[in-house]
């Protein structure tokens, strides 16, 4: 990061020469900080702004009033008790399957594969839920379905981490074609050995249940807001820790910044990228606690509903960092949960379209904003040396 | 008898296939990653349920399934080509997108939540008998699609060329092609042949319903790669999941093999494809690169 840092140590008399190289460095490094910042934000800001054009947009085509929708998606979601429970709840799940995605991004692997690692996730939660011995304590319990939830979304994830390691397998194809195989094997066992009659779903279980905010506090009632949220909070604390403070997580930024260099630094690049796609699908899986353990008590088809793919939304808006995830995670929740509120003037969808378009936002503003701010850069150089030289002369 | 229905059966189920696929090896071979071709096709279905409800006959439907895949290409080609986004990324958008659109306009014109009204199709009812199929012109492009496309490949300029720009886009711009321009080009035809897949669909059960294209489009992604990227390999790659597929229907009840493991077929063969157990598939050496 400071690779300007270096002209402070040096002992050599401050010769006027030397006195520009070192205000170079300085505004070098002011530009460095302010370039991080630009990279990082803009474009989510970008985003934004081109998701509430469209909307408006959108909306006025449907001869409503911008205004009125927005207000209404705010007060159905951020407006009371219930709505703030909703949002909650659905950023959850989001966090996990972003902080997923953001893993896997990180060491330059695209994990597409979150929803059915997601949907596996909770399938093995649940599927331990009711093999427990009926009333084991939560706290035995609930600690014993999470480490299944990620070993079962860990499980799904080395397959396309395996085949990319050993045979350079696209995992970006793999990890599509696995959602679609692990969807079928679970409609299949579901529907054919463990289903209630007449339901999609499998018999609800008997241990490990997620205790709703509600019971701590009541204003939440009615709302499937549950403590699943510390478990994605203390994940994404967890990941930082292991990204930014472990060597591990070195090699894993290594390996995405620059896989070849890795290498030759000495970083075993398949092994690194087997263990990232088994993390990434280990974070995934654990959203899957949310809605069987959280919420309804069972596995039912289709619970992932496409949060896998939101993961890859959240994952770019909040910039593949952690503590950015949890962010984007509530702002994805509130368009989610919003796009019911307003439901009754405009189509739900609404905000569908709204995700999309900041998906795509994104990334075209981030190639783009790092283009400008390189020309800007260049520019600012460009004028350093020529005041440089009008100093001189 | 029996075999002529299958036969018959497969390929009319293999026709979306071929047509996207077909979208998916122009794309895939002039360096663009496939992976809207879902969203491109459910874009072509809803056009067509559009232009046929409106124009009143089907032909109107293929116009505006092609003016629909257009403008999902146009989005497409801005944020790969102009803005050099990442090409997974805008993939997955551009699906997502198309899902959350098409609803929002199933309400906002037919006012439903699932499906358009009844829209003219191919052929009258009954005319052809068994062979009712071969009536519909779109069965005779899904079915001329990879082979003109293999033709165009490797016995014409622009074949060459898109191959070129695929494989070594510096090497191609060393040599005057302008890259970008036969990424755009190849990019439409991609677009108008996915949505044309689309347009079979919703002028073969003649209404648009909510993400009919149930994901045909990844199936036809599974062809491409599975068929090597070569234009016949993948033609014979779309008639062999839509016979696995005939085949589970024609099963149907008698419990042989379930359902579910007779749709996983396609993944599973893509992916051992791609693992190389038996021939390696190679994708196009400057697939998703962007500069």
């Amino acid at each position: 990061m400071s690779s300007g840092m270096s002209g402070g140590t040096s002992t050599g008399p401050a010769t006027p020469p030397r006195e520009q190289q070192r205000k170079m460095q300085s505004t070098g490094e002011v530009r460095a900080i302010v370039q991080r910042l630009a990279g990082g934000f803009l474009p989510p800001l970008v985003a934004l702004a081109s998701a509430a054009v469209v909307g408006d947009l959108l909306i006025l085509s449907f001869g409503e009033a911008p205004s009125t929708v927005f207000r209404l998606l705010v007060e159905g979601t951020w407006g009371n008790a219930y709505g703030i429970g909703q949002v909650l709840y659905k950023a959850t799940t989001l966090a996990c399957t972003g902080l997923a995605f953001a893993l896997a991004s990180r060491a330059g692997l695209f994990n597409i594969g979150a929803e059915g690692q997601l949907a596996a996730g909770g399938f093995g939660a649940a599927l331990l839920g009711t093999l427990l011995p009926a009333g084991t304590p939560g706290l035995i319990a609930v600690p014993l379905c999470l480490l299944a939830a990620m070993l079962v979304g860990a499980g799904v994830g080395a397959v396309p981490g395996a085949l990319r390691a050993k045979f350079g397998a696209s995992e970006v194809i793999v990890t599509i074609m696995l959602n679609f195989i692990v969807l079928a094997f679970l409609n299949w066992i579901v529907s054919s050995k463990l289903r209630v009659p007449e339901t999609l779903h499998t018999l609800p279980v008997v241990a490990g249940m997620v205790p709703r905010l509600a019971d701590s506090f009541a204003a939440f009632r009615g709302s499937a807001a549950n403590f699943t949220i510390v478990f994605a909070v203390l994940a994404a604390v967890v990941s930082w820790w292991y990204l930014f403070r472990t060597r591990s997580g070195y090699e894993l930024r290594a390996v995405g910044l620059q896989p070849d260099a890795a290498e030759y630094g000495g970083v075993r690049v398949p092994r690194v990228m087997l263990v990232t796609m088994c993390l990434s699908g280990a974070l995934a899986g654990l959203g899957g606690m949310n809605f069987v353990l959280g919420y309804k008590g069972y596995y039912e088809e289709g619970f992932a509903g496409g949060a896998g793919f939101l993961g890859i939304a959240v994952g770019l808006v909040g910039r593949n960092h952690p503590f950015g995830i949890l962010g984007a995670a509530l702002l994805f929740g509130t368009l989610s949960q919003g796009g019911l509120a307003v439901n009754a003037i405009v189509p739900k969808q609404l905000t569908d379209i709204l995700t999309a378009v900041v998906i795509l936002a994104v990334a075209v503003a981030v190639p783009e904003v790092q283009k400008q701010l390189r020309a800007a850069a260049a520019n600012v150089t460009a004028a350093f040396y020529r005041d440089a030289r009008n100093d001189v002369s | 008898m029996i075999l002529l229905t299958f036969l018959l059966q497969t390929i009319r189920i293999a026709i979306p296939y071929l047509l996207a696929a077909a979208g998916g090896v122009m794309s895939e071979r002039v360096g663009v990653i496939a992976l809207g071709l879902e969203g491109m096709m459910l874009a072509g279905a809803f056009g067509a349920a559009l232009g046929s409800y409106y124009g009143g006959n089907p032909w109107a439907g293929l116009v505006g399934a092609l003016v629909a895949g257009a403008m999902v290409t146009a989005v497409l080609a801005v944020a790969t080509l102009r803005y050099k986004a990442n090409q997974v990324v805008v993939g997955v958008a551009i699906n997502l997108l198309v899902v959350a659109a098409t609803r929002f306009y199933l309400r906002r014109i037919f006012d439903s939540a699932s499906n358009s009204p009844r829209v003219p199709g191919f052929g009258g009812e009954g005319a052809g008998g068994m062979f009712a199929s071969f009536v519909n012109p779109v069965v005779w492009m899904g079915l001329a699609a990879l082979p003109v496309l293999a033709w165009v490949f490797y016995r014409t300029p622009f074949g060459l060329r898109a191959r070129a720009v695929g494989e070594k886009p510096e090497a191609a711009a060393t040599l005057g092609v302008a890259v970008t321009r036969l990424r755009l080009q190849g990019l439409l035809i991609a677009g108008s042949l996915a949505s044309l897949g689309g347009a079979y669909l919703a002028l073969d059960q003649h209404q648009f319903s909510d993400s009919m294209t149930a994901g045909r489009g990844f199936i036809a992604l599974a062809a491409v790669i599975f068929g090597r990227w070569e234009p016949v390999r993948v033609a014979v790659a779309c008639l062999l999941f839509a016979g696995a597929e005939t085949l589970q229907i024609q099963l149907q009840g008698s419990q042989l093999i379930p359902s579910q493991f007779v749709e996983m077929i396609p993944y599973v063969l893509t992916i051992v494809a791609l693992a190389g157990v038996v021939g390696r598939s190679v994708p196009p050496a400057a697939l998703g690169k962007t500069e």
